[in-house]
């Protein structure tokens, strides 16, 4: 019932947001027309890190209680945020080749992005060097925790080796209206989508977990 | 506090053991110095350009052999189930920790101060500096916060060893960033004014890194 709630509720704040980012917001005049990729990089980057803040408290919360719905939902959100967090990358680098004319450039933001979807990435390494169901739970958690703590150091020493990525002007007060209200309903919208996700993931591992009591039951 | 007397004795052990069997020291020892030789062979090390490369080629020298000497910590507790005996002990589990991130601090601090002259005498680059000194010492006691507890981690995956590098050298790119651009500072002579903020990161890392881990290293061994 919740995931088909959270089902609508995306399709129409996706709706919504592409029309206003196609249609309703105006170009920018500086870079163009690339500049609407921001609606879609901003809100994913959010979600990704929305994503690692999720698996760091269900695995603490895990940690404590040992109730293996917590790691469902630590490594469903992980896996979320890992597949946001190469989005952030994939749109940023499409972004970065009109304006910047490079693909790549080891700027600080782009360092840091990096850097965070290699921490996740050996978080399912982890997951998947473990077969014994608990421990690989145990051990997620402590990868999970000890690399959301990391990410701002990272972020705090790479940016001090100096940044070309544009600044947070979302912050300052530099955005117009029209493309504040774009940004927003598209944030909306990502977040909605990313709960569906996490609703139908977490559900899934349910059954996974089911499924394999279900066949140890039989063996025996 | 029974505290510190057990984990001093935890940590004894592992030097003990190692002065004995001196396996970390003198492998962890040649694959450093090997790394030093594989960059003049990548690089060609012209002598002005020295100045630049040096402080990159000394911290990855001291990571790998850091990932090196860090997989032995735990991999000895592991194949003579000496870990069981270890949390039979009526000692916390963070004495265990704690004990065993000194054992590692003492063998890489060995590690890197015979390192640290030869790398001197093949790049000829003058070493023996206070500020060199300290981002070394700091950056290690980072490194071996977070590393010791990976290595419990990774010793109990299936992978083992493959799986520590994977893990610590992400995590650890903060110190290995700031320990680079600190060690550059010094090398070159600009004195303490200029690393203050490479210093004052190393040394966040440094404590978030004693204190996370300290909680979360008992469900690391627990079973």
């Amino acid at each position: 019932m919740r995931p088909r709630i959270l089902l609508g509720l995306s399709t129409l704040l996706i709706l919504a947001a592409l029309f206003m980012v196609f249609i309703y917001v105006p170009t920018d005049k500086d870079t163009g027309i690339i500049q609407r990729i921001f609606y879609f990089h901003v809100p994913v980057a959010w979600v990704a890190f929305l994503a690692f803040f999720v698996t760091f408290v269900a695995g603490i919360v895990y940690l404590v209680k040992r109730n293996p719905f917590w790691d469902i939902v630590a490594s469903a959100s992980a896996e979320i945020g890992l597949v946001f967090t190469t989005l952030i990358l994939i749109t940023g680098s499409i972004w970065a080749r009109p304006v910047w004319g490079v693909w790549w450039t080891w700027d600080a933001r782009l360092t840091s992005s990096l850097v965070l979807w290699l921490i996740y990435l050996s978080y399912f390494i982890v997951r998947a060097y473990v077969s014994e169901e608990e421990r690989r739970a145990r051990f997620a958690a402590v990868v999970g925790i000890i690399g959301f703590v990391d990410v701002p150091i990272v972020a705090l020493a790479i940016t001090l080796t100096r940044t070309q990525h544009p600044s947070a002007i979302i912050f300052e007060g530099g955005l117009a209206g029209s493309m504040l209200a774009t940004l927003l309903v598209s944030i909306a919208a990502f977040t909605a989508l990313y709960l569906l996700f996490l609703a139908v993931r977490i559900h899934l591992g349910e059954d996974e977990r089911e499924i394999k009591s279900l066949k140890e039951a039989m063996r025996e | 506090m029974k505290f510190w007397p057990r984990v001093m004795a935890i940590a004894w052990k592992d030097i003990l053991s190692e002065l004995r069997t001196k396996e970390i020291i003198s492998s962890v020892l040649v694959f450093a110095v090997l790394v030093l030789v594989i960059f003049d062979f990548a690089f060609d090390l012209a002598p002005n350009l020295m100045l630049e490369i040096a402080p990159g080629v000394l911290w990855v020298a001291f990571a790998f052999a850091g990932v090196l000497a860090l997989n032995r910590a735990f991999i000895p507790e592991k194949e003579e189930n000496c870990l069981e005996g270890l949390m039979a002990c009526p000692v916390g589990r963070e004495a265990i920790y704690v004990g065993k991130a000194l054992g590692s601090l003492f063998f890489m601090l060995l590690v890197e101060a015979v390192i640290l002259p030869i790398f001197a005498l093949l790049f000829n680059i003058a070493v023996l500096q206070p500020e060199l000194i300290v981002v070394t010492l700091l950056a290690t006691v980072g490194f071996v916060a977070v590393g010791t507890i990976f290595s419990a981690l990774a010793v109990n995956t299936r992978a083992r060893e493959l799986v520590l590098p994977i893990l610590f050298l992400p995590i650890v790119s903060p110190i290995i960033i700031s320990a680079v651009k600190a060690s550059a500072l010094a090398l070159g002579g600009t004195g303490w004014g200029g690393m203050t903020s490479w210093l004052s990161i190393i040394l966040a890392f440094d404590v978030i890194f004693m204190v996370v881990p300290f909680l979360v290293f008992p469900y690391v061994i627990e079973e």
